[in-house]
């Protein structure tokens, strides 16, 4: 065929696939994929969608997320809709075949049948990919599926959503969002020795090696001095003046809450701005005078002030501000202390697309220097935090090194 | 054998500028293209990393972002009486390398060119007679400065330029470059906070009577938000631009403009460490059919396509042209052919020094582009008429880096090492500054290049053969050009001044510019240029060729905004007509 005939022709199929699929009109199924973050564990990094693969590092081992799209080998090409529903909401497969509590099911068993069958409805439309995944990689006794009887006896209790007495729409359609499908607490709820969620909803946990931050009313640790816009703001762009996603959360907003309606994000952030803070006593900053503080200023000066200015208020946009900056003023450092040893990269959202990212620095400071910078962070231009030692960075060091 | 791929509608040669544009504007067009790039990828957090970039052995010593001889050199002779040899190390320009290219490691100037200068052998036979040009080959663009208007204010607001305008649709304005042709609009940004030398520069030449502006600097004088969406942050002024990736995000690159956007796009794929080994052409030879290249592990393969686009730097470009068969080599006995014609460079050298006692120039608080200039020397602005050469240069005192090793002025006398030296850097870094001219390079007869017929590439291409010396034209001008400077440098009242200009025998060695132009130039006419008005070639219609290997003579500027502003030029071309009616877009 001569060259410009072929051209001709692709010019008219292919300008209309490529921008149709990124303006096409969101399916309600799609929607309820959008609201339970499927893609986000079901997607694996430069993988196809929902063909598995993500290796989700949990404190019992390695799980590895399934293959759900409609292949019938690999896939879930031979379930029926009742298979589905009994997979996301009762953690259950064909077959009785029990599934780990990584996949969500305890929050998700708030989501209602009507959208459970719309989101089968859009799940059967995705493409079919063959991909076999061995999902269960947990070590020895854990790698037992019947022991998830017990478990599901002793912590897992399906109910359908509650509303709050006297809350208003957004509040109970913020609640429902953070603690059905949206399965939040799923990183932000501290967890039990057997992995359950602990009474402190949301106050902030570790896992992954990331402490994912409290998101109670608490101030100034929590998203309670926060606008309701400013949340809105952070979850549909991955930015706000406050900070920015990155890790795990970049996952989140990538997959889930940028194409979440505003309306959605907003009641989110009703809730969460009313939800109960952490039992803690308020940190005091340490003395400007203090040898770490001493140390970690130096060390800021001459590494840090290019991105993050002298006074610790970033860019927007472009360098996170640190001043304020809830994810430093955690009582758990972890996250601080991983971004400076392995740097982060921002999410990348329509409406932010630039994706910036901090370098490592992990070849070039010893422990005690990153100990020092981030307890100077952690404590400086307002902030107040426990300080950070050398013994911790070094874990975290030896945890990166070896999951790398 | 190739392994024949499926096929895509764009393959395009090299990721740098030219190629990001083009990528960036036909995927928007709903295209599905391919980018394959010879280099790395790169990226500014793992690759030009904060905490290492400021490495001024690795980067600007041992050039450790540039293309190395290795993977492709090329021969170099002053005129074909001699025989051309091989250069073993990029010294005098140095070709990037790497998704980026060029685009990485420049300092961040981003001029227009003049309206007449698209119009050069008109313009100047219309003012002098056309026996004032006589020695000189120089061929018009086939383009205007006004059709190209909107494609400079395309690229200066994707790259967050910083800059004063000095004639905002037709109206001068005081403070800019009143020699400029009209602009639709202001800079993006204000300009960079001017550095001691400049001010002083900008003082001396005020009260000379001349009108100097802050040089047009793809460095952020503030936070930007580029018409992408794609965000930049404020300069630093750390000096660590030219050589280096910015570590920042403050210089326009086409990994803190574009990449961000079009590396997620589903219709996009950068194919790194792929060497283009050739276009095919269809056996008729009018069109090409696909490009075949290696990949880093040996493999070869051949990726079918209905555009293919040369966006290589310009130097590439045209080698890619010899080798493939697209269009015919220029002969410089005969004057006939045209790829390879027009090969020009720059003309440095003429320069004034100065030193000083008891100042703090502070030359570490830099940034690549930061500079007040002016052209009131440059182009045809001033009367050639009593003069004995044409064209000019711009003249500029600014303050890109304050190095360690480079950065080393000593007044004229010093030792070359020893106690003496270490004495005579500690007291003059703090002193000195100079006043330089960046000149035009006029295109003649015997300045070209081909395929040399000696010396091979690792896969057994010839090499690209470099045949260049300054004209004599060139050289009265960096004459005349010195002379001014030294007016200049004297009025900024320096201890001491060392005023030079360029000289005969182009040298490979010291560094010089890496403004190579010209090879495969644009003009109305298939015989006096390679590609058309729109950057199509004349011979092979589904074949485009960016760059600045395009230019037909080279100005007293450096090339990059012009660069850009033909790539978007080109992208709407094609968009607009290619696409709807394939086939030669101007007939030959």
């Amino acid at each position: 065929m001569r060259p410009w005939a072929l051209a001709l022709l692709l010019v008219t199929t292919a300008a209309t696939s490529a921008r149709a699929a990124d303006n096409a009109p969101v399916s309600p199924g799609r929607y309820q994929a959008v609201l339970g973050d499927c893609e986000g564990c079901h997607t694996a990094p430069g993988g196809k969608p929902f063909a598995g693969g993500t290796v989700l590092q949990t404190p019992f081992g390695k799980i590895v997320s399934p293959n759900i799209t409609p292949d019938h080998d690999t896939g879930i090409g031979g379930w029926s809709e009742s298979d589905f529903r009994r997979a996301v909401k009762e953690g259950q497969s064909p077959g009785g075949k029990r599934l780990y509590p990584a996949m969500p099911y305890p929050a998700y068993a708030m989501i209602p049948d009507a959208d459970i069958t719309a989101l089968w409805t859009y799940i059967k439309t995705v493409a079919r990919v063959r991909h076999a995944v061995e999902s269960n990689q947990l070590p020895f006794p854990f790698n037992i599926r019947t022991g998830m009887a017990v478990w599901n006896w002793l912590n897992f209790k399906p109910a359908a959503f509650a509303s709050g007495a006297g809350k208003s729409a957004d509040w109970n359609r913020g609640a429902y969002l953070v603690t059905g499908p949206g399965h939040c607490g799923a990183c932000h709820t501290p967890k039990t020795l057997l992995g359950a969620d602990r009474a402190a909803a949301l106050t902030g946990a570790s896992l992954q090696g990331w402490f994912a931050p409290e998101i109670t009313s608490a101030q100034p640790r929590g998203v309670g001095g926060w606008r309701a816009t400013e949340i809105v703001t952070y979850l549909k762009t991955g930015w706000n003046s406050r900070g920015v996603a990155t890790g795990p959360m970049a996952e989140v907003v990538e997959h889930s809450t940028s194409q979440m309606t505003d309306a959605d994000l907003s009641a989110i952030a009703v809730y969460l701005k009313d939800v109960p803070a952490a039992q803690a006593a308020p940190a005091t900053a340490l003395a400007a005078s203090d040898p770490a503080m001493v140390a970690g200023a130096k060390l800021f000066q001459n590494n840090c002030v290019g991105c993050h200015g002298a006074d610790g208020r970033g860019e927007h946009l472009m360098f996170p501000p640190l001043a304020g900056n809830a994810t430093l003023l955690q009582s758990s450092a972890e996250s601080a202390v991983r971004v400076v040893l392995a740097g982060a990269q921002a999410v990348s959202t329509k409406a932010a697309p630039t994706a910036p990212s901090m370098p490592s620095f992990a070849w070039k400071f010893s422990d005690a220097e990153v100990a020092s910078i981030v307890t100077y962070v952690r404590n400086s231009w307002g902030n107040a935090a426990a300080p950070v030692t050398s013994e911790s960075v070094g874990k975290i060091r030896t945890t990166l090194r070896e999951g790398s | 054998m190739a392994q024949l791929l499926p096929h895509k509608d764009v393959v395009i040669m090299g990721l740098g500028w030219t190629g990001a544009i083009l990528a960036q504007e036909l995927t928007d067009a709903g295209l599905n293209v391919v980018a394959i790039e010879r280099g790395p990828w790169r990226d500014t957090a793992s690759d030009f990393n904060i905490g290492y970039m400021p490495d001024e052995l690795r980067f600007a010593v041992r050039k450790d972002l540039f293309l190395q001889p290795a993977l492709e050199a090329m021969t170099m002779r002053n005129d074909v009486s001699q025989t051309a040899l091989p250069m073993r190390d990029y010294s005098s320009f140095l070709p990037g390398s790497g998704v980026g290219g060029a685009g990485v490691h420049w300092n961040g100037f981003n001029w227009r060119f003049f309206p007449n200068e698209f119009e050069t052998k008109t313009h100047l036979t219309k003012r002098y007679g056309a026996k004032k040009i006589a020695e000189l080959q120089l061929e018009d663009w086939g383009i205007t400065y006004d059709e190209l208007e909107q494609s400079y204010d395309r690229f200066e607001y994707v790259c967050g330029t910083s800059g004063k305008a000095g004639n905002l649709k037709g109206q001068i304005v005081e403070g800019g470059n009143p020699f400029e042709g009209p602009r639709s609009r202001e800079y993006p940004l204000p300009p960079l906070k001017m550095p001691y030398a400049s001010t002083m520069f900008a003082q001396a030449a005020k009260e000379l009577g001349f009108h100097p502006f802050p040089l047009p600097a793809s460095n952020m004088s503030k936070p930007y938000v580029n018409s992408l969406g794609v965000a930049m942050g404020e300069c630093t002024y750390c000096g660590y631009c030219e050589r280096f990736g910015c570590a920042n995000y403050s210089k326009a690159a086409p990994q803190t403009t574009i990449l961000p956007v079009l590396m997620k796009k589903s219709n996009f794929e950068v194919r790194t460490e792929c060497e283009v080994l050739k276009v095919n052409l269809r056996p008729d030879g009018k069109t090409a059919k696909s490009v075949t290249y290696i990949d880093a592990a040996g493999r070869e393969f051949e990726q079918p396509g209905d555009i293919i686009l040369l966006c290589g730097y310009g130097l590439m470009n045209v080698r890619m042209m010899l080798l493939s068969g697209i269009g015919h080599p220029y002969d410089p006995s005969t004057g006939k052919g045209q790829v390879g014609r027009n090969y020009c460079y720059q003309t440095q050298g003429s320069a004034a020094r100065l030193f000083y006692e008891g100042k703090h120039f502070n030359p570490f608080v830099a940034s690549g582009a930061l500079s007040s200039g002016l052209d009131d020397f440059n182009s045809d602005v001033f009367d050639h008429g009593p003069l004995d050469f044409v064209g000019g240069a711009n003249v500029s005192c600014g303050t890109s880096n304050g190095r360690p090793i480079g950065n080393r002025p000593t007044p004229p006398g010093t030792p070359r090492w020893g106690g003496a030296w270490k004495k005579a850097t500690a007291e003059t870094y703090q002193n000195a500054t100079a006043v330089g001219a960046q000149g035009s390079s006029y295109p003649v007869r015997g300045n070209y290049l081909d395929l040399d017929p000696t010396y091979k590439d690792r896969h057994g291409r010839p090499l690209l053969r470099i045949t260049f010396d300054f004209p004599d034209n060139d050289l009265r001008m960096s004459q005349y050009l010195s002379t001014q400077l030294a007016k200049i440098g004297k009025a900024m009242n320096p201890k001491q001044m060392v005023v030079s200009h360029a000289a005969k025998g182009w040298n490979s060695v010291p560094y010089q510019t890496t403004h190579n132009t010209g090879g495969a130039t644009m003009g109305a006419k298939p015989d006096t240029s390679a590609v058309n008005k729109f950057l199509q070639s004349w011979d092979v219609s589904n074949v485009f060729v960016l760059g600045a290997s395009a230019f037909q003579q080279n100005e007293g500027r450096n090339p990059t905004g012009t660069v850009g502003a033909l790539a978007y030029w080109a992208a709407q071309a094609i968009r607009e007509r290619y696409l709807k009616r394939p086939g030669a877009l101007v007939p030959a």
